[in-house]
């Protein structure tokens, strides 16, 4: 059982007034909030550690860089990945995603295919098309179908021996479709083909279990689970990030330097070039902390039950319909009323103080998979209440009083 | 017919009559409710205004010197900024245009009661009126 009273007094915005009223924040797919938890530990690295790390001599930087580590460790250990090394601290999902798309550059030739899905965020489409653009290699898209899912039947016809590399979200940031990712790594994997998951919007629901996944590069954000923005992580297996070249050159990513030749550091620090966001880091460990103190199954039971109970008070609303209903999805609600604008809709509720995200989503091909400009989308965490969606649906119903 | 400032006082004065945001949304929904429509011929990607999450069309002609404007969006508050700006700019000529300055916009507060698109939007809008302005002067000199 949740503890909801307690759980908000961690998150100091969520005392805040936004136009005069009390917030109630459902844009938590875009970003989650942060708890004190969190914040402290951010102000206790400017307080007491700040400091460069993994090259001081002094105790202030012996102190940061174990408190570093000790993150590093905790974001392995919480993902499950077999190696502290095998976890790359990056500014966040895109960044891992280009990372990866820049070291597969030197690999790929004009007969090989990528493959990524229909529902996938533009940092999940963008550097795929670049990264063919450069190699000639062909970018194939598993379609998906009206209820938000994908469609396996055509992925199976898809892959092919020329499959070198799958790129598929975990969740769906635009529809909330969980993707069934354990069998699209397994079918890849009987053709050679590697596994990138995008894992950005999973995570503050699922904890998933890389080794068992057996998924071969797995990225998220920290700023999605209660951390701070601009850190991330980019999980892959060893042997595939040996054999990658590194993706920036700088500081920290070397082992020796001259003027003729430049050898690399090892893993991690091979792609962790200059001095990183350690604060973040750190805070990002903190973040995992934080989030497995309340434990991830009883956020997702928590979680379900106030989609249920939004789902079903949306639906009485005359003309609305929502897109993504699959049987399996995060607490994620994509949903137009009438021929109501979506930002007409959002504007509205931002009046009474109600935030949630309108537009495309950073993910265009599924507005026009669905023929639609845009959506509203009101996306749940943990410590939103079902007094605050009673609130949403007395906005939408004032709103469309207003807009109709 | 009235100064692009005296319309602009005029607004500002308007706006300052209501006691709160959702009352001049109200307003301006009932303004986007009655902007009349734009020709239909001018609803296309040639006549969009870029930097809007909205979609908006501009269209403007030189009729007796002055500048005849009309518009249309896919969102309804969109519409009712665009009638402000219609009010405020429409039936003027090129040369009050561009020498008007816009900071009855920062007086009425609309920008801050904008999300960020939106205001950078009314910004593109006002640009792209402007710009219109430009070209029939440079046909008038």
């Amino acid at each position: 059982m949740i503890d909801v009273n307690k759980i908000r007094a961690d998150f100091p915005i969520l005392s805040r007034k936004v136009n005069g009223q009390d917030l109630v924040y459902f844009d938590n797919a875009a970003t989650s909030q942060t708890p004190n938890q969190v914040i402290e530990v951010i102000v206790d690295y400017y307080s007491r550690l700040n400091s460069n790390i993994h090259r001081g001599v002094h105790k202030l930087s012996q102190e940061a860089t174990d408190a570093y580590e000790t993150a590093r460790i905790k974001i392995q250990k919480h993902f499950n990945a077999a190696e502290p090394y095998e976890i790359i601290l990056t500014a966040g999902t895109t960044e891992s995603i280009n990372l990866i798309a820049s070291g597969y550059t030197k690999f790929l030739n004009p007969k090989d295919e990528l493959m990524i899905s229909a529902m996938e965020h533009h940092s999940n489409i963008v550097p795929w098309q670049m990264l063919c653009e450069k190699t000639g290699a062909h970018l194939k898209v598993i379609p998906m179908k009206l209820d938000g899912t994908l469609n396996m039947e055509a992925f199976d016809k898809l892959l092919n021996s020329k499959t070198k590399l799958v790129f598929v979200n975990h969740v769906s940031n635009a529809l909330g479709t969980v993707n069934p990712i354990k069998e699209i790594i397994n079918k890849a994997h009987g053709y050679e083909a590697l596994v990138l998951i995008d894992g950005a919007q999973a995570c503050p629901h699922i904890k998933p279990d890389l080794q068992a996944l057996d998924v071969d590069f797995y990225v998220t954000s920290a700023h999605k689970l209660c951390g701070p923005t601009g850190v991330g992580m980019l999980y892959g297996k060893a042997e595939l990030l040996k054999e990658l070249p590194p993706y920036q050159g700088g500081g920290e990513m070397i082992a020796t330097v001259t003027f003729e030749k430049t050898t690399y550091a090892d893993l991690p620090h091979k792609f962790e070039a200059g001095t990183p966001n350690i604060s973040g880091g750190i805070a990002f460990g903190a973040a995992l902390d934080y989030m497995n103190s309340i434990g991830f199954d009883t956020i997702a039971k928590y979680e379900n039950e106030l989609l249920t109970y939004c789902t079903d008070a949306l639906k009485k609303i005359d003309g609305i319909k929502i897109y993504g209903e699959a049987p399996d999805k995060t607490a994620v609600i994509s949903f137009n009323v009438g021929e109501i604008h979506p930002y007409d809709l959002g504007s509205i509720l931002d009046q009474l103080g109600i935030a949630v995200r309108t537009g495309h989503h950073c993910a265009q091909p599924v507005m026009d998979f669905f023929e639609i400009p845009g959506t509203v989308r009101a996306s749940f965490s943990f410590y939103n209440t079902f007094e605050e969606i009673d609130r949403f649906i007395a906005g939408i119903q004032k709103a469309l009083l207003m807009l109709r | 017919m009235n100064s692009i400032e005296a319309i602009q006082d005029e607004i500002v004065e308007e706006f300052s009559l209501f006691e709160d945001w959702m009352q001049r949304y109200e307003y301006m929904i009932e303004l986007g409710k009655s902007l009349p429509l734009i020709d239909q011929a001018y609803k296309t990607e040639n006549y969009i205004i870029k930097g809007c999450q909205s979609k908006v069309w501009v269209h403007a002609t030189l009729e007796n010197e002055q500048l005849k404007l009309t518009a249309d969006s896919d969102a309804i508050i969109t519409k009712g900024i665009i009638a402000i700006l219609i009010r405020v700019y429409s039936n003027q000529s090129p040369k009050a245009i561009l020498n008007a300055n816009t900071d009855f916009i920062d007086k009425i507060g609309l920008k801050e009661h904008l999300s960020p698109t939106r205001a950078n939007g009314l910004v593109s809008m006002i640009k792209q009126i402007k710009m219109y302005a430009v070209a029939f002067q440079t046909q008038l000199n």
